[in-house]
């Protein structure tokens, strides 16, 4: 009731609310949207609904323990979550990572990575109304989510990094069922292609809908793909690179215009690229330590850290305060999804109700992030 | 019309394939587990001189993240038997599987392979609080795990409980 006061004014013709167990929100979100005839004049979104206090918990775990709060912030991409908080820690305590530990973790990152890009087409063929492609993109990450399992442990909560390191050695088969899957995955992202890219009625849907010029997105501090779509060459990866990744060669997809059409676009070159870095991985790794000599509990010493890397959705950032003591003082995560879901309101005005969902879609929220 | 007609080869060409999908209930045709998969934490068995490999020192109870286990310690009667080499010994245990996040910490800080991820992973039971594991439970996961998995304790000279070696080593 209250909130109808708040946007109440006047003019308004309709106001429909969305969420926040709309199928398309991809979690639990709110959006009131204010609508005149078809078009959209005023949308407000409600987060908050998966608010579980990560960031507070962190302060009562040890930083081994803390780990496993990170698998749970964005939980499509979990072990880019705890690379960026390991990597953190590590820095603060200035840990060397031997080699085969950091092949290792870019590995799984990057297929990481493309597991989170499939979930986004499938899910985004589901949001414009096409059925079929969320069966191809989950049989791939099927796939890959059962390759995680043969090495981690566990599908989603891995819980697999370690300061200084990774929890165990890899298992034998790793090199054959790798070039395997990779092999499977590329044969299938083309197929994935084929289905969905070019079909006339994704265009019509999809193509100079939702449109976010390259400075509105630089002001939004939109990130990931969703910047790169607009026209802005930035990656983490590339600009400011961490872990091993200057080892690499590999490119940065950009497109033009940042539409929903390039948003999805680019995510899926994306995902060619990473398959590029992971053959590199897999051909420069040697064996090794894998894990760095540190003590059972890790005890940075007292100081504060900012760690940006890149995670499938943006710039992901772990600010990170140690009073010396074996639990962190504050952390606080600068979640990228949160970052871009700000451009939302900007994008939606003006929009026709119709495409309410696919611009939401196209810009890839997941809320275990935004809410923290 | 081109590109809705290359997604409908493509769509085409999956008749042809074999399928993907397996059915969950049935115990053919489900997806089998991985050797690492970690499902519910459950206490390993020490068959040689049949007693729990737990010693109750609650190294996994402190390092638990979500505190979801307990456990008591008590003197080992077959350690003052002169039947095994472990002085005390697990008396109650339990773990809120409801509350477990699967983690594995517990099994990685102990140092007496007592504890291991087994391979149970459906966690719907009949009654309220049917899902806090006490001792024995969690030992029959254990004892299952052992025997499909062919389990081996990672250190075994260290932690058999087998008390000869002790007498040779005095
Ligand atoms: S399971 Fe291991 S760590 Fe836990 S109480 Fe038993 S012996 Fe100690
Ligand atoms: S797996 Fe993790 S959450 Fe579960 S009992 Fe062990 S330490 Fe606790």
């Amino acid at each position: 009731m209250e909130i109808n006061k708040t946007i109440n004014s006047d003019n308004v013709d309709l106001m429909i609310n969305m969420g926040p167990q709309h199928p398309s929100t991809h979690g639990v979100f709110r959006l009131l949207l204010n609508i005149d005839g078809e078009r959209i004049i005023d949308v407000k979104p409600h987060i908050g609904y998966l608010h579980r206090g990560s960031e507070k918990l962190c302060e009562n775990e040890r930083y081994a323990q803390v780990v496993t709060l990170f698998d749970r912030l964005d939980y499509v991409a979990n072990l880019n979550m705890e690379l960026g908080f390991c990597l953190a820690v590590e820095s603060l305590m200035e840990l060397d990572i031997p080699d085969r530990a950091s092949y290792i973790r870019v590995i799984l990152c990057e297929l990481n990575r493309i597991a989170s890009h499939l979930l986004f087409y499938g899910t985004y063929g589901l949001d414009v109304g096409a059925m079929t492609p969320v069966l191809y993109a989950f049989r791939e990450r099927e796939k890959i989510q059962g390759f995680f399992e043969s090495i981690t442990g566990a599908r989603m909560m891995h819980n697999y990094f370690r300061i200084g390191g990774i929890k165990e050695e890899l298992p034998d088969d790793f090199n054959n069922r790798l070039s395997l899957l990779l092999d499977e995955v590329s044969q299938g992202i083309e197929e994935c292609d084929m289905l969905l890219s070019k079909n006339e009625m994704f265009l019509a849907r999809t193509k100079n809908v939702g449109i976010i010029s390259a400075s509105d997105a630089v002001d939004f501090g939109v990130s990931g793909p969703n910047l790169r779509a607009s026209g802005i060459a930035r990656d983490i990866r590339v600009s400011k690179p961490y872990s091993i990744y200057d080892r690499f060669d590999y490119g940065i997809p950009v497109a033009s215009s940042g539409d929903c059409w390039d948003r999805y676009y680019v995510r899926l070159e994306e995902i060619r690229q990473s398959i590029k870095i992971i053959k590199q991985a897999m051909s420069q790794m040697e064996d090794g330590p894998i894990l760095a000599k540190v003590r059972r509990i890790a005890r940075p010493p007292k100081g504060e850290i900012y760690f940006r890397t890149e995670s499938p959705r943006g710039d992901f950032g772990v600010y990170l305060v140690s009073d010396g003591s074996d639990k962190p003082y504050r952390v606080k995560v600068r979640a990228p999804s949160f970052a871009n879901l700000q451009s939302l309101q900007y994008l939606l005005k003006g929009a026709y109700i119709a495409d309410a969902v696919t611009i939401l879609g196209s810009i890839d929220i997941i809320m275990g992030e935004v809410d923290r | 019309m081109i590109g809705f007609l290359t997604g409908l080869f493509v769509t085409m060409k999956t008749g042809f394939r074999r399928p993907v999908t397996a059915q969950y209930p049935d115990p053919e045709k489900r997806i089998k587990v991985e050797n690492r998969f970690m499902g519910f934490p459950s206490l390993t068995w020490d068959y040689d001189v049949e007693e729990p490999y737990c010693t109750g020192c609650m190294v996994c109870v402190r390092e638990c993240p979500t505190e979801c286990m307990t456990a008591k310690m008590k003197d080992n009667p077959l350690f003052s038997e002169g039947k095994s080499r472990r002085k005390k010994i697990i008396d109650e245990f339990e773990i809120n599987l409801g509350r477990c996040i699967l983690c594995g910490i517990c099994v990685e800080v102990c140092n007496f392979d007592a504890i291991e991820m087994s391979h149970e992973h459906e966690l719907s039971k009949r009654v309220r609080n049917g899902n806090r594991f006490g001792l024995q439970q969690l030992l029959k996961l254990g004892i299952k795990f052992q025997s499909n998995t062919n389990w081996q304790p990672k250190q075994p000279e260290k932690n058999s409980g087998v008390p000869v070696k002790k007498v040779d080593e005095e």
